[in-house]
Order: C-alpha cells, then structure tokens, then sequence
C-alpha cells in the first residue's frame, strides 16, 4: 500500500513568520549551511524523479525493443503501435472500471463506517483498528488471500472460498466464478482493493468529522432539522474537501495498481484483469520492449499528473493564503 | 440501551435504536475480518486437515506444520522457504527507514525553518516524486544501478527506497516542524545559536514524535514493498519477502495453507507495529490532514 498522505492542509501554518533572517548578506554561514543540509535530497530528486522521467520519456520516442538500446528516434510510433494493441485498450477500459468501482465503494464503505463511528460507539477504538487494519499489510498478501478466497472451486468438488461461504448462508444464487470470469476480471480486485483500502476513507472522515463543532450540528437541531438533515445539510458539504482528498489519493493510486494485481489475478483470461503497470512491467522486464514499456510509463504518469498537479498548486495556495 | 442514550450528542441516534448502529458495525467488522480469520485457521490447520472445501471450518486440532514448511521451506518438494527473505526485508527495511527518516528531518527542518526564496515550488517539487508511478523511472533506474554497481543488492534496494521516500518523510516532518513556535528559533539567534545548534538543541530533541511517525510509515511502506523488490532484486537469496512470497504463491508445487502460512508470516511485523503503535500509523496516514 505503498502510498501515502494527503498533503490537503500541507501546511496551514505560519508562511510569514519563517522569513529569512539576517538580510544583510544573502550568503551568511547559516543559509550556506541550510542550503547544503537539504543538497542531497535534491540533488537526488532532481536526477531520481526527474532526470529519470525525462530519459524514459526520451526513450519512448526511440526504436529500443531489445536488449541491446537503440536509440534511432521513431517519433510517436511507440504510442501509436499501444493504442492499437488490443491489450493496451483492454488495460485502459479495466482501469477505468477498477477506477470508478473503487473510488465508489471505498467513499461509500468509508463514510458509512466513519458516521457509524461517530455516533458516540462503545468500543470505539476497537472498530475503528479492525477497519484500518488492512492498511498495515502487503498488497501481495491481500492477494494471496483473496486468491484463494474469491477461488470459485471446481464442477466436481463444489464450492470454496467466498462462494462455498455463500452456499453457506443460503446466498448460493449470488456465487460465480470471479476473477476467472473475463466478464468479472478485474472487479474482483477491485473487492480486495476496497477490503485494504476503505479503512483509510475512513480515517481522512472520521478526522473530518470530529473537526466539526458540535455547535453547528446543535445549531440545526434547534431550527428543528432532524438528524438525517443535519448530516444531509450540514455534515456532508463540510466533508467536501475530504472527499476531494480521496477522490485524488485513490483515484491516482487506481491507476498505478499493480502488486496486487500480480499477486492476485496477473493478466487474467483474455487480459481482463490486466491494468497498465502490469503490461509495462510484462514487456519491459520480461518482453525488454523497453520503449514500449516507456511509452506506458509515461501514459501513465500525464494520467497521474492530471490529478495529482492541480491538486498539489491547489494546496500550496491553500497554505499561502492561510 | 436507549431513553437515556437518546439525549446524548450526535446523530441518527434519535430515529435509529442504537443497537441497529451496533449491529451494523459487528456486521461490518465480521466482514473485515473474514479474510484474517481464513488466514489464520489455514494456517494453524495441521496437513491432514487441510481441505480447500471445508476452508472455513475451525481446525480440530492445533499445528503448526504450515508454518514451518513456509519458513524452513522443502528440499524435497523443491521450493525455497521465507526465512532468509525474512530477514533480508528486515536488513532491508531498517536501515532505509533509518537513513530517510534522517534525510527527511534534514530537510522538513530547512523546509519549515529556513525557507529561501522559492523553497515552497522546492517544496511541491519534491512532493511530486511520492505521486509518480514508479514505472517512469525503472528503466533509467535498473540501468543506472547496474552502472554504480548496486544493481541486485540490498544495498542497492535501501538506496532506491531511501531516494523515493524524501518526499513523504520530507512532507511528514516540515508539517511537524511547522508547529514549532517561530519565536523559539528566533530567541535562540538572538542568544548566538546557528543553524546546527538550533537543530541540536531545540529541534531534535522534540523531534521524536515526528520520528516515530515517519519511521513506522517507512518501514511499512518498505517491508510492503513489491514493485522495487521485484525490480532490482533477481536472485532469490536477496529478494525480500514480498517478492518471495509472491513467488511462493505463484507456484504450482506448493499447498495453498502453505501459501497462506507465508502470507502471515510476511504481514507479521507490519501487523504487530500497527497492533502496538496504531495511533503514530494513522497520523502518518493522514500526514498532512492532521496537524502536529
């Protein structure tokens, strides 16, 4: 679960008061020093992020489909040539699925849980770690579990998994062959996406929540809403910045999955779990079309930067106006 | 439980009975934890009692035979077990949450304390670098590593995991120094303290929450890891346990309550820390959201 924070209020705190001090020489001990202190990192970012996103940018331009590089520019062909492979459009179509499936469960499991909590719950703690604990685990062992969970059995031997679970409770209509369906494919990942992920929902709302004067909420209850419309009216839109917030950090992790699509399903019959990170890492590492794999790459980072920039000046305005 | 609790503050609370929202939550919690519950009854399950079809039935008696096989492996059936990955991921994630814990207070204190003209576009620069698909730098990554001579060591995955985590350890600590009174690092100037003293003797030694933050989030997001494990480390005697244990699970030869033995084996520290520090995993969780 590699990634991370939502850097929403970044900051929020005091921008003027950290002026530089000293004015009188610009290179006084101190700013020399300062500037050194933080040299390393980005000098590292600067050759680790950025130096390396423009070679494999330059790569995906170039003929270099073998392990021996060539560097002959081929102009846009490499695109060209994924946009017309089946398996790329395939790829594109499961992670606009995956995408929309698992940003739609996870804010709906993570704000029903979070107002559940929020209602003065004995044993609050002890629900709120039980929810969050998938976080804390590998995306490669949630798909080793959910491998054998979402295992549709067999004709012969009958039922297992989640399916023999349903037999179980007299759900048996509701059991079907998940991830080996191509008509289910990557929707299958998508339950043991939103199994690790909604607790995290949870958390960024249940913060939301509590930021919330009770006040407010009294406030309504006395111009005589009831409950339902005090959340309706005033609870939620409060929440807006928050879900805005997951809508960005899980919307960008969607699109970059890839352990747990490895560990759980790979490609899938007929490609119908396969996502872009995976096909990038398939024809790179194991195919070395590496200016092919460059070209998803970088496919893949302008889908991330699309979300991701805006959101990031977004909050650095934020913090400067605060 | 009701007439009284239906005074009380917040919510729903009036038109539900309160044991409807208990309900819901045990419900929900049962379903969480489903996925454990199978992980962990599989493995506690001894051989002969082992049947996919029964997977959800209480072991009759208590073995630990499926662990032992995932951790010692078997020479006979030919697979490898997870204890040396085990402990590579260990040498692996210590040190490289050690040294980008370092670095990020370096930096979140530079950041934060001794901004310079143009430091925030740094700032945002930098951020980006924890929102990039990692798949725009392997291949400039795999051949630069080769060249340093890092290529397939667990050196070189502690370098590549200290570079690609400045940025959060960088946001984590900058937003907690953030909360330190100006005033402090003012008045300490005055007194003649520089940069490094002012570091020394007032940021450091308040800096421990901030550390423990950063350091439970790296070495979860490190002993997680995959993409990189995978990518920079080919020999199995090196491969951190992630990558072993997906190759563990990809394997025809080995049992499924094997497979899932190692899966416990592999969440076991990061579930521990969660289990002990849950309350520092969540802030670096909400880094950002949350202030101080």
């Amino acid at each position: 679960m590699a990634d991370p924070s939502t850097p929403l209020s970044v900051p929020r705190v005091q921008t003027a008061s950290a002026a530089p001090i000293r004015p009188t020489r610009w290179l006084t001990f101190d700013r020399t020093v300062s500037l050194l202190l933080i040299a390393p990192s980005v000098l590292a970012i600067a050759i680790f992020v950025y130096g390396f996103i423009a070679f494999t940018g330059f790569a995906s331009f170039t003929r270099w489909n073998s392990l021996v590089p060539d560097f002959t520019l081929v102009g846009f062909s490499n695109y060209q040539k994924l946009f017309d492979t089946t398996r790329f459009q395939i790829d594109l179509r499961n992670t606009v699925t995956f995408t929309i499936l698992f940003l739609i469960l996870c804010l709906f499991l993570g704000l029903v849980l979070a107002v559940l909590l929020d209602q003065r719950i004995r044993g609050e703690a002890i629900f709120r770690n039980i929810f969050l604990f998938p976080l804390a685990v590998s995306y490669i062992v949630t798909g080793v579990v959910w491998r054998w969970l979402l295992n549709p059995g067999s004709a012969q031997l009958g039922a297992t998994g989640v399916n023999l679970l349903f037999d179980k409770i007299g759900l048996g209509f509701l059991k079907n062959g998940w991830y080996t369906d191509p008509s289910i494919g990557i929707k299958a990942v998508v339950l043991a996406a939103t199994w690790q992920m909604s607790g995290y929902v949870m958390a960024m709302y249940l913060a939301g929540l509590r930021g919330i004067p009770e006040d407010l909420r009294e406030a309504a209850r006395v111009d005589g809403a009831n409950e339902f419309q005090v959340y309706r009216h005033i609870v939620l839109p409060l929440l807006q910045p928050i879900t805005l917030g997951a809508v960005i950090i899980l919307g960008h992790m969607s699109l970059k999955i890839f352990d747990l699509v490895v560990s759980m399903t790979g490609s899938g019959p007929g490609f119908s779990s396969d996502v872009p990170a995976f096909y990038m890492f398939d024809t790179t590492f194991r195919g070395n079309n590496f200016a092919q794999g460059a070209g998803i790459a970088v496919i893949l980072l302008v889908m991330v930067a699309v979300l991701i920039v805006p959101y990031l000046i977004y909050s650095m305005r934020t913090e400067a106006e605060t | 439980m009701s007439a009284q609790l239906q005074t009380q503050r917040p919510a729903l609370v009036r038109q539900w009975p309160r044991l409807v929202i208990y309900l819901f939550l045990v419900l929900l919690a049962v379903l969480y934890l489903m996925p454990i519950y199978v992980l962990l009854i599989t493995g506690m399950k001894s051989f002969a009692e082992v049947n996919l079809y029964k997977m959800w039935d209480l072991p009759a008696t208590f073995s630990l035979d499926s662990f032992a096989k995932a951790w010692f492996g078997s020479e006979a059936e030919g697979f490898r077990g997870l204890s040396g990955n085990f402990f590579n991921s260990v040498q692996l994630a210590v040190p490289a949450t050690l040294l980008s814990a370092l670095l990020g207070s370096m930096n979140g204190y530079v950041l934060s304390k001794w901004r310079f003209r143009g430091s925030n576009t740094l700032f945002m620069l930098i951020l980006f670098g924890m929102f990039i698909p990692y798949q725009s730098i392997l291949i400039p990554l795999v051949q630069v590593l080769k060249q340093i001579g890092l290529y397939g060591s667990i050196p070189g995955l502690i370098f590549v995991h200290v570079v690609y985590g400045i940025p959060i350890t960088t946001l984590i600590f900058r937003n907690y120094y953030a909360t330190v009174p100006t005033e402090m690092i003012e008045a300490a100037k005055i007194d003649g303290a520089n940069i490094l003293g002012i570091y020394r003797h007032i940021m450091f030694p308040i800096s421990m929450p901030g550390f423990v933050v950063v350091m439970i989030w790296q070495f979860t997001s490190i002993w997680n890891d995959f993409l990189f494990g995978v990518i920079v480390t080919s020999r199995p005697e090196v491969q951190p346990i992630t990558v072993a244990l997906n190759n563990l699970a990809g394997s025809y030869i080995v049992e499924w309550n094997v497979q899932m033995a190692g899966a416990l084996l592999a969440a076991l520290p990061t579930m521990v820390i969660y289990m002990l520090l849950g309350q520092f995993f969540m802030r670096g969780l909400l880094a950002g959201s949350l202030k101080g």
